[in-house]
């Protein structure tokens, strides 16, 4: 909402200047966004009349004209069309300035000299486009300075509104704000009833009260189609920032800015016998004012003639009814439409207009009558015509009831944190308008005023008187009551836990958008359905992803195109699966790692490139973290988005809970990725829950370690192996390392050496060799059994 | 020979011993047990008594003197040993250390672990959502109706079967006010998404909210915690004021303004020359939210507050490119170590 300070004034005594006022609203909750000048700056610019015109002797465009600009008249050269004999128009005097930094001097125009500049509305910035010429009305003050005679010194302010408060979306809701705020009264211009000069009526029915409680018209017969809106008018709706549109439409406007009251203006002659409120019907369609035809649904309400919608109700007029340079008679349309059956209707249509917005957040529904008459009496003062009776269909059942609130003081302080006094608090809402009965015992019966759509229950009055006392005034006071102490789960590891161990380990925490290409999340994980977005912004951001390496990978692919050559990045973050019919979502651990193996450095090969055993590596630290890392297994399986050879489902207590493997060549070679790469993905549940550590005595007996190095075929897996060593050892061996495999020389090919590091140990005894060895012989034994292993020679 | 030549020379030899090997050679050959002195300890017995006891104590010393002297050189040459070792052994230290190294947390997570720190000293837990959400949570729980004016300010998301991206963490409000009884105090982190894209605008970003509610929570604690709560963030002792504003959710609500922290209330770009940084939307619960919810107005009260965790991460640190947060480019993360 855009209010210009002079128009404020009009309507209250502001005795301070525009940004103390500024400041004052918006700590009273109107944010102002800006303060405005109401025109650029320019000086030395001043009212002119034009006595002469005669043909330049050397250029056909320009005329020769003597100027009337307070003193002697002047010879100014002008090349616009409308100059002529009479007009008056700005003049920009010698030494003038203009806003686009002009400055005018004496000057000769193909050998004439011209003393000054006539001005079009642009070349002062008060006009997007001018034809020729500002045409100042007739009755403007010759040499007057035009700043001075048009107050265009004025401020503008720019007023962001809080959907609550549609009582403010007009000159006079802001007044109304300002003198409760100030605590002056409301002035503000007067006007009478106008009486009707001819019997005219148009008949009105109104089929749906629910939505239209309160319809009123009238006709207007004879205005002049001539007629010109003044220019006062003119500029109080280009500071608001509306254009000029013609009387009849600036009438409207007017009337919308300065109460807040939306009206219509129908061509009366376009109109089919009478008019019918009503909500539209099936297979209705309506041409707009805009330009655009729009097929209506039946819970949108329609002003119709007999010829069917001539307008969206509180939202827009139809072409067809619409006033235009011909009109003579017109029928005037004020109405309160309720909010419910406006709201949503316009944007369906990709409509948002002063009317519908307005009607959407509550309009004064006791104002119409006022309105009405003011539009009336603009209308004839401006235009001239005859009007004829209001005609008023109201259904009272249906026109919002203001509620009385119950409101305890005591209440107020207590939920304020404040001792204010019953008076103040009385004294400001009653300031808003709100009619209080206080009886000495029990609830004040405080009833708001017909404009405040916003204040229903005691909540809403605590906040009026907060509001106004000054939320800077209230006291500030540290949180007491009853604080329960947070439990500490110590079975589950904390995600900052998690966080920190991979950023020791090397990653940057990525953050990642949830919403991906579908193209690429189909690539990595194509047997999904993802969930999809209705209206995405863009086919980039269209399906929520299933897992984050859609994200990671982008991440990628941006990294290397900066020149980076080792990305290692995790990122904690939900994934979205559909099950059935239901959407999972479920916190997941993801990890990318590409490039070399370690940073580029001295003394080590730092040119190795990462491989699926750095990242398990990883993974297995976050294991070891949770205190259960015997809980976590590896099975190699295939993945479409991983190399089938390096790729494995990891399983938490059996069951899975992720994939961890080399990034498939293929699809590495879509993506351009021209760097080794390997990903994670776990649920994040899967690496929190931990085990509580349980003590367990240390042993006083010396431990004894055996080495063995098997031969197996290549394929057997080391776990195979690992587990076959448990089962045959039972409880003495306490710690088995796999510490070597190889495969070359002195081993026949198809098989591979694997050197196993078995550690003894009994918490009571200290073991004797021929124990050890029974273990062992068992082992060699069972190996050879179970994976076809023989011992290394 | 007499003994006194033979001592000489045995000195000489341990002196020109040149390591420990040639020192035990030239040990053998006089104190050996065929050694040189030791063959004329073992020939004293073929002297006259007269003189053999003379002999016997001038060679007994001689063998004193030569072992000082084997031990002298042993010691000196063992020195000399470990001082070789060492130099061979010398690095240049001020070659860069080895290893892995050293990763970051993403300045979203910095700033969501230091409030989700402050508010934990507060009695506060961390309590999450679903981000797919369902109107009911994200919209008609909070008091907003459909068709209500506020929804036009939360372009939504939509998915499938009337399902929205959440728009903001409020709905984490209703579920733990729906799971739990009060006396509570949460704040709940997590990404919100909006329909909206451009220089200062995220399709999805971080927000916090935070709720007490409490017999008798007042709006004098609201300013108190989180007057305290923004000058611990910021480090710094800071002029806030609260403005009025409007949220379904809440009544009476606020917006929260800091003086700029960049300019310290000067004026300047990041605050648009107003001296003031819009930080927090807040106020108390609105009573329909509570009754929504199951929990009795007239003897609960609470306050609620939202933040946005990128605007904060871009005034701690001067980040000035929101989109630096979703862009994962390693030269900004590796910044926030």
């Amino acid at each position: 909402m855009r209010v210009s300070l002079a128009w404020l004034r009009e309507w209250v005594e502001v005795p301070e200047g525009a940004e103390a006022l500024a400041e004052r609203l918006t700590m009273a909750g109107l944010e102002v966004e800006a303060i405005e000048p109401a025109a650029p700056a320019f000086s030395g610019v001043v009212v002119a009349e034009v006595l002469e015109v005669a043909p330049h002797p050397d250029a056909d465009r320009l005329r020769v004209c003597r100027v009337a600009a307070g003193g002697e008249p002047l010879q100014v050269v002008c090349g616009a069309p409308n100059v002529r004999p009479g007009l008056r128009a700005p003049l920009a005097t010698v030494g003038a300035a203009l806003p686009d930094g002009t400055r005018i001097r004496r000057a000769r125009l193909r050998g004439v000299e011209s003393h000054g500049m006539l001005c079009s509305a642009r070349e002062l910035g008060l006009a997007d486009d001018a034809e020729g010429l500002w045409e100042l009305p007739p009755g403007a003050p010759v040499g007057e300075d035009l700043r001075r005679w048009l107050d265009l010194d004025d401020q503008v302010l720019e007023v962001a509104l809080t959907p609550n408060r549609a009582d403010c979306l007009s000159v006079r809701g802001i007044a109304r704000e300002t003198a409760a705020l100030h605590g002056v009264a409301l002035g503000g211009p007067r006007w009478e009833p106008v009486a009707a000069a001819r019997e005219d009526r148009l008949p009105v029915a109104v089929e749906a009260p629910e939505a239209c409680p309160r319809y009123l018209g009238r006709v207007v017969r004879g205005v002049d189609p001539a007629a010109r809106t003044p220019l006062w008018m003119a500029e109080r709706l280009r500071r608001a920032g509306l254009r000029s549109l013609g009387p009849l439409v600036d009438v409207t406007n007017y009337v919308l800015l300065e109460l807040g009251q939306p009206l219509h203006a129908f061509d009366l002659a376009r109109l089919r016998e009478g008019i019918t409120v009503r909500l539209a019907r099936a297979g209705e369609r309506i041409a707009l004012l805009d330009g655009r035809e729009v097929a209506l649904e039946p819970d949108t309400l329609v002003i119709a003639d007999a010829g069917g919608p001539v307008a969206l109700a509180g939202i827009m007029g139809g072409a067809g009814s619409a006033v235009g340079p011909g009109t003579r008679d017109v029928f005037l349309e004020c109405a309160f439409f309720a909010p419910g059956a406006i709201a949503g209707r316009a944007r369906r249509h990709g409509l948002h207009t002063e009317s519908s917005h307005r009607f959407e957040r509550g309009v004064d529904p006791a104002m119409q009558r006022e309105a009405l008459e003011r539009a009336t009496g603009l209308l004839l003062e401006i235009a001239g015509g005859e009007p004829g009776p209001v005609t008023e269909v109201v259904s009272e059942a249906h026109l919002p009831r203001r509620p009385v609130v119950a409101f305890r003081p005591q209440r107020a302080r207590r939920l304020l944190g404040a001792e204010l006094a019953d008076g103040e608090m009385r004294a400001i809402l009653e300031r808003l308008g709100l009619a209080c009965e206080a009886p000495g015992e029990g609830p004040w019966r405080v009833t708001p005023p017909s404009w405040r759509f916003d204040l229903a229950i005691e909540a809403d009055l605590v906040e009026e008187v907060a509001r106004l006392h000054g939320y800077g005034r209230l006291p500030e006071t540290p949180l007491a009551g009853s604080p329960v102490m947070p439990p500490a789960p110590e079975g589950r590891l904390d995600e900052g836990r998690i966080r920190a161990l991979l950023a020791d380990r090397g990653y940057h925490e990525a953050v990642t958008y949830s919403f991906v290409p579908e193209a690429l999340q189909r690539r990595l994980d194509p047997e999904a359905e993802p969930v999809r977005l209705q209206n995405p912004l863009s086919a980039e951001l269209a399906v929520m992803r299933t897992t984050a390496w859609v994200g990671l990978l982008q991440a990628l692919q941006r990294n290397l195109a900066r020149q980076q050559e080792r990305v290692r990045l995790f990122e904690l973050s939900m994934r979205f699966v559909r099950q059935g019919s239901e959407i999972t979502q479920e916190k997941t651990l993801a990890i990318l790692a590409a490039g070399p193996a370690w940073p580029e450095q001295w003394g080590l090969d730092s040119r190795r490139p990462v491989d699926f055993h750095d990242v398990k590596g990883d993974l297995e630290a976050l294991a070891a973290a949770t205190g259960a890392p015997g809980a976590f297994a590896f099975e190699a399986a295939a993945h479409p988005a991983l190399h089938p050879g390096q790729s494995a489902r990891v399983l938490r207590d059996g069951e899975p809970v992720g994939w961890i493997g080399a990034l498939h060549p293929e699809v590495a070679g879509a993506l351009d990725v021209g760097v080794p790469v390997v990903l994670l993905e776990v649920a994040l549940e899967a690496v929190r829950r931990a085990r509580v550590p349980r003590f367990e005595p240390l042993s006083p007996f010396p431990a004894v370690r055996r080495d063995l190095a098997v031969v197996v075929d290549e394929a057997v897996p080391a776990a195979r192996i690992a587990e076959t060593v448990r089962a045959a050892a039972g409880p003495l061996l306490r710690e088995l390392r796999i510490f070597d495999v190889y495969t070359g020389p002195g081993v026949e090919a198809g098989r591979k050496s694997v050197s196993l590091g078995l550690i003894f140990q009994e918490s009571s005894r200290t073991l004797t060799d021929e124990e050890i060895n029974g273990v062992v012989a068992r082992v060699v034994a069972r190996l050879e059994e179970a994976v076809g292993a023989t011992l290394r020679q | 020979m007499d003994l006194e030549e033979l001592v000489a020379r045995a000195e000489a030899e341990i002196a020109a011993a040149g390591d420990l090997r040639a020192l035990d050679a030239v040990r053998v050959r006089y104190l050996g047990r065929k050694g040189e002195l030791t063959a004329r300890l073992k020939g004293l017995g073929g002297l006259p008594p007269e003189e053999r006891r003379a002999m016997g104590q001038a060679v007994n010393a001689a063998k004193a003197r030569l072992e000082r002297a084997v031990a002298a050189r042993r010691a000196e040459l063992e020195r000399e040993a470990v001082a070789a070792r060492l130099a061979a052994e010398r690095l240049d230290v001020t070659l860069p250390g080895r290893g892995q190294g050293q990763g970051t947390l993403h300045p979203v997570t910095r700033v969501l672990a230091r409030i989700e720190t402050l508010f934990r000293g507060l009695g506060f837990e961390v309590a999450e959502g679903p981000e797919i959400e369902d109107d009911f949570h994200n919209f008609e729980a909070l008091n907003i109706p459909p068709e209500h004016p506020a929804r036009a300010m939360h372009d939504t998301f939509y998915v499938e079967g009337g399902l929205l991206l959440r728009t903001h963490t409020s709905p984490v409000q209703i579920r733990v006010l729906r799971e739990r009884r009060p006396p509570l105090r949460i704040v709940a982190p997590g990404r919100v998404y909006r329909r909206d894209s451009d220089l200062t605008h995220s399709p999805m970003f971080h927000q916090v909210e935070g709720l007490v509610v409490d017999e008798r929570v007042s709006f004098a604690e609201l300013k108190g915690t989180l007057h305290a709560f923004l000058e611990r963030f910021f480090e710094a002792r800071l002029a806030v004021r609260f403005r009025p504003s409007y949220f379904p959710f809440t009544e009476p609500s606020a917006e929260v303004d800091v003086a700029c922290v960049m300019c310290g209330g000067e004026g300047c770009r990041v605050c648009g020359g107003t001296g003031w940084l819009e930080v927090l939307g807040c106020g108390m619960v609105h009573p329909r939210v509570l009754e929504n919810a199951g929990v009795d107005p007239e003897r609960w009260t609470g306050f609620a507050f939202g933040l946005g965790v990128e605007r904060f991460a871009m005034l701690r640190y001067g980040v000035d490119d929101l989109r630096l947060f979703f862009d994962n480019d390693l030269r900004f993360l590796a910044q926030f170590a």
